[in-house]
């Protein structure tokens, strides 16, 4: 899924945007995972170590931190955590993706309806900069 | 401070390399942007130009039928995504993900399809990038005219009353925000009418008419005879569309 690497990139640019480029060393990273995306973690972590050292900073650590996906009905106030495993691959590869496909395939459990949020639990952040 | 986003730094950068970027608009629906985007992306690539086409009717994806594009065969993955090849265009839609099914989304939902779409998409050697629209004067737009870095918007109307009213307002809009407008299209038109006076008035380039193709379902899926049909009507677009490419 080397599609990661386009997320890294997005957040090492961002990083870049909030630091600058006088301190080069980066004591620490938090990255927030929607779990909804299923993002491999080993390479999106890999990959935002070598984009931000190819931009010349050093990278101590990178945290992770899940958030667990939550939806709630629009139509009759359901809120529920879904199940990610009762779909097939290619069903989570296309949510991996573009994780609003999840409207194309899961409808509230209780009334039927696709009008509903994702409350939690979507894409990938940094909540965290730590630079010496 | 406006926290940004971060993939709309990585959108930028991945449209960074793109000469000229043409959003195919009309505030009304049924007007034919969907054909005409279509055909300008195939009839470009045809030419030569590297051309890219990016359907942006999230809710309601058209171009995949046009072309008669297999969606079963997703782009490839490469540092992000890279369309594949379709009638000689390199083509992005959600369809590919969505399949056939319906994707309703919020306008909320639609932002964050449209900065995670522009994050993940490479455009490899492409010059000029062709997006078609939803009508109307919303998420999709404004995302495209916030966030796309120069756009240079094609406009296209019918003769009827009610879509040149409606053109108009999103001429206005598009002038307010100093948008570059490449000119007006009058779709389903048998001679230059009421567009071209509307071009006129707002000091805009009429980039022609196209006549009512009688055949056109018959087309629909078979892009090289669609285009064949339709470039005699398509030239001027192509040559405005070609000299801003530097
Ligand atoms: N010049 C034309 N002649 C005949 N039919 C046309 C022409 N242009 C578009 N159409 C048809 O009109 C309908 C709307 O076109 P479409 O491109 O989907 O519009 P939009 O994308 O603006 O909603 C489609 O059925 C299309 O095949
Ligand atoms: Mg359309
Ligand atoms: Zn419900």
């Amino acid at each position: 899924m080397v599609h990661e690497w386009a997320l890294a990139d997005a957040l090492a640019r961002y990083i870049m945007h909030r630091i600058g480029g006088e301190k080069k060393i980066i004591k620490r990273i938090i990255v927030k995972l929607g779990v909804l995306q299923s993002i491999d973690k080993e390479i999106l972590g890999f990959a935002l170590k070598e984009i931000l050292e190819s931009m010349g900073y050093t990278v101590e650590k990178i945290d992770f931190e899940d958030e667990e996906p939550v939806l709630r009905c629009r139509k009759c106030g359901h809120e529920w955590k879904p199940d990610m495993s009762v779909f097939d691959d290619t069903v989570r590869e296309a949510i991996h993706f573009v994780p609003e496909t999840i409207f194309s395939y899961y409808k509230c459990p209780v009334c039927g309806s696709r009008d509903f949020d994702i409350v939690k639990g979507r894409g990938v952040d940094v909540t965290l900069i730590e630079v010496e | 401070m406006i926290r940004i986003d971060p993939r709309l730094l990585a959108a930028r950068e991945k449209l960074s390399e793109i000469k000229v970027i043409v959003p195919v608009m009309s505030s009304k629906g049924g007007v034919g942007k969907t054909v005409i985007a279509g055909s300008l992306a195939v009839l470009l690539a045809r030419s030569g130009v590297e051309t890219g086409l990016l359907d942006l009717d999230f809710t309601n994806p058209g171009l995949h039928v046009l072309l008669g594009a297999d969606i079963s065969s997703w782009p490839e993955e490469e540092k992000g995504v890279v369309p594949p090849r379709v009638a000689g265009v390199r083509f992005m839609t959600t369809a590919y993900y969505s399949g056939d099914e319906p994707m309703p989304l919020r306008g909320k939902y639609v932002d964050e399809v449209f900065k995670e779409i522009l994050c993940i998409t490479n455009w490899p050697g492409v010059k000029v990038l062709i997006i078609d629209t939803p009508p109307g004067i919303r998420d999709e737009a404004l995302d495209i005219l916030t966030y796309i870095p120069s756009p240079r918007p094609l406009i296209v109307g019918t003769p009827s009353p009610l879509a040149i009213k409606s053109v108009e307002k999103l001429v206005k809009v598009l002038i307010d925000l100093g948008h570059e407008i490449i000119g007006l299209i009058e779709n389903m038109a048998s001679e230059p009418g009421p567009l071209k006076q509307l071009a006129e008035k707002y000091g805009l380039e009429y980039l022609g008419n196209i006549p009512y193709i009688s055949n056109m379902d018959l087309l629909i899926g078979k892009p090289y005879e669609l285009v064949d049909e339709i470039e005699p009507y398509l030239k001027v677009a192509l040559d405005r569309i070609r000299s801003l490419i530097h």
